[in-house]
């Protein structure tokens, strides 16, 4: 399908770009080893109440971390006035921000991966059996913070508080995401069996990504042309 | 809108909040012919290149070039645009920012037409380092290698010789003239009279927002280029 | 013609404020295990239906706007959206002081304050996009993106929080444990609610007003500078 090929090639470049330069995910991975540090100070590493704040302690990491990436997203396009030569393009909004999307999902990602090895060993944490599910639960909850996130890095891109503004108006929009992606990471990290409740978290995560990627592609060219 | 234009502007107006940026413009440009735009800083011409390349959108009126809007993807297909930024990317090379740029335009074999322009436009022995690296000609090489990678039929240029070296100004303007011979259609906006006028087939004048004039290159215009807003431009 | 219209809605408004004000404090009795404090009640519901319904109407507003790109859709959106973070607002600092009376603590994390307080941190990120954004069109165009984009996500929000409390149960502000309130006691509640949309009403009219002479005014300067 055409449609795919243009986004993919967009977020090949993206990712190109950024193994050669490197500064993004340098950046973010230093960021997420000095929030877990911080974290230390405030909670004695050893107790079991980590155990029970795991979850959010994660998940706070990766959302943190995360909005540098997409910050980066559209901001990067800035330079050169590339942005504009890609408009321009025959690539239409939707496949632009898809290009992104994918390109920040797969960064976003690698972030994650290092960073949870680091939190289980900083704070004594013995990663779950369900490992897996665990994971799933990162892949959904980590769509949804990318599409929202890059939606606002285009919607932020040329105004002047751009880095200040994104956080400010993208976190409160996650609450739902990061609710769900929470309290199911707490879950499987305490290693306590997925009850029937839990199953509704996995919904709202999987219904958050389909409502605001559908959404998100429906509103782009308007966002980004006008 | 007759059969030989390539492209037709028909009753365009632009608004920042009430303040119309452009107003009421209508005028066509022939296929083949090179259009100089021109007016005074802040007259619009930015503002109507940035609509006919699909950047922003009219408030009113309709554009159509080449029969299609400006918006759709086989119209802009045909269009080259060549701006203030080079539109390449700084951490790809100069063969990677070309066979990206072919990919996303459709051309038949991206990495073939990249290695051609990159000959084209002298850059062939550097074709794996980084634009980061180039000189400022260098790059300006590119991206008008970029402009015009896949074939456009219109080519759409804002102030395109400012900040160019003699190099590039020859390259580019060569480049321009055997697209003209080649009935491809220019629309260019310049402060740079000379240089745009001798290449100018048709001329467009912008005041403050309105069409002031509209008509062909005369030599008049050539030989004294401040002729054209002495006599339609605004105090 | 406006200005009469706004007058009218105002004194219709305050009108029933008092005749509401005298019956919640003079005819209608305690409430049987919350004392006299339950009485907020009559400002905090119909405050928050109205700044909700205020969101939701905006969201119209601003779809509305995409379809037609009449700037006076967007300053409706707009003024509407501003009334309604303010009684947002409100529903925050009854609710908090109602919480601190019945229970001593200023905030409980009750499901449906916790759903406003996102609401209202979502709105402040709407103004601070407008004001970030210089030129109106763009303005326009951009908050109502965000609007959309809010008014869908508050639902989320709204069920996600509600589910977390049902799992992590805790104090809730509600009357007699849910149940309904007797007879007598409500409809000073839906007198209210009227009184308040009739004077958001008059906000809106006011603020729209002020957005269209700030247009003006910002199309005179652009016009001053051109020349």
């Amino acid at each position: 399908m055409s449609f795919l090929r243009q986004a993919l090639a967009i977020a090949a470049k993206d990712l190109r770009s950024e193994v050669r330069s490197k500064e993004t995910v340098n950046a973010s991975l230093s960021f997420a080893l000095v929030i877990l540090l911080l974290f230390s100070f405030a909670f004695d590493p050893d107790s079991d109440q980590v155990r029970e704040i795991a979850g959010g302690l994660l998940w706070l990491v990766f959302a943190f971390a995360g909005t540098l990436i997409l910050n980066r997203s559209f901001a990067r396009e800035l330079v050169n006035d590339c942005l504009d030569a890609l408009i321009a393009s025959p690539v239409s909004g939707a496949q632009l921000f898809l290009g992104k999307c994918l390109a920040n999902y797969t960064l976003l990602i690698i972030v994650e991966c290092i960073s949870l090895p680091v939190f289980a060993i900083f704070y004594n944490v013995r990663l779950p059996h369900s490992l897996l599910l665990l994971f799933l639960v990162m892949l959904l909850g980590t769509w949804g913070i990318t599409v929202i996130g890059t939606l606002f890095s285009a919607m932020t891109v040329n105004l002047r508080l751009r880095e200040l503004m994104l956080p400010t108006l993208v976190y409160p929009l996650l609450i739902p995401a990061l609710m769900g992606a929470i309290q199911l990471s707490s879950v499987l990290i305490a290693g306590d069996p997925l009850g029937e409740q839990n199953l509704f978290w996995f919904r709202l995560l999987a219904g958050f990504d389909v409502i605001f990627t559908f959404l998100a592609l429906l509103l782009v060219e308007i966002v980004l042309v006008g | 809108m007759s059969p030989a234009s390539a492209v037709a502007i028909e009753g365009v107006w632009k608004y920042y909040g009430d303040f119309p940026a452009l107003r009421d413009i209508t005028f066509d440009v022939k296929a083949g012919s090179c259009l100089a735009l021109l007016g005074r800083n802040g007259a619009g011409k930015t503002t109507l290149l940035r609509i006919l390349a699909g950047l922003s959108k009219a408030a009113r009126g309709t554009i159509t070039i080449l029969g299609g809007d400006a918006r759709a993807e086989k119209t802009r297909q045909r269009i080259g645009i060549l701006g203030h930024g080079i539109g390449v990317y700084e951490e790809l090379s100069a063969f990677e920012n070309l066979r990206l740029f072919g990919r996303l335009y459709g051309v038949d074999d991206p990495r073939k037409t990249a290695t051609e322009w990159l000959e084209r436009t002298g850059l062939d022995r550097v074709r794996d380092g980084l634009v980061r690296e180039f000189s400022r000609g260098m790059r300006q090489r590119l991206a008008v290698a970029r402009c015009f990678l896949h074939n456009p039929s219109v080519l759409l240029l804002d102030e395109p010789f400012t900040a160019l070296d003699d190099r590039a100004i020859h390259v580019l303007q060569e480049l321009l003239k055997t697209a003209l011979a080649e009935g491809r259609t220019i629309i260019m906006s310049t402060h740079q009279l000379r240089e745009a006028l001798e290449l100018a087939t048709d001329v467009a004048l912008i005041n403050r927002g309105k069409l002031g004039f509209r008509g062909e290159r005369t030599w008049e215009m050539l030989e004294d280029p401040g002729w054209l807003y002495r006599h339609y431009g605004e105090a | 013609m406006r200005l009469k219209i706004i007058l009218a809605l105002c004194t219709l408004s305050a009108a029933l404020l008092a005749m509401d004000l005298y019956r919640i404090f003079l005819i209608v009795p305690d409430e049987a295990s919350q004392g006299p404090i339950f009485r907020i009640i009559y400002f905090h519901v119909p405050a928050a239906i109205t700044s909700f319904t205020g969101f939701y109407v905006a969201m119209f507003s601003s779809i509305g706007f995409l379809m037609t790109r009449n700037l006076r859709l967007d300053a409706a959106a707009a003024a509407i959206n501003e009334v309604s973070l303010a009684f947002a607002t409100v529903t925050l600092v009854t609710g908090s002081i109602w919480g601190r009376v019945i229970w001593g603590i200023w905030w409980t994390w009750d499901p449906r304050l916790t759903s406003f307080f996102v609401c209202w941190l979502i709105y402040v990120g709407y103004f601070m996009l407008r004001r970030a954004i210089d030129d109106p069109t763009a303005r326009a165009r951009l908050s109502a993106a965000f609007s959309i984009f809010a008014c869908v996500d508050i639902v989320l929000v709204w069920k996600s929080i509600e589910w977390f409390r049902t799992q992590h149960p805790g104090p809730v502000l509600e009357i007699r444990g849910g149940g309904g309130m007797a007879p007598g006691m409500e409809s000073p509640l839906w007198w209210n609610l009227l009184a308040l949309l009739m004077l958001s009403a008059a906000l809106i009219l006011v603020r729209m007003r002020q957005e269209a002479m700030q247009r003006e005014i910002d199309s005179m300067r652009r016009f001053a500078h051109a020349f």
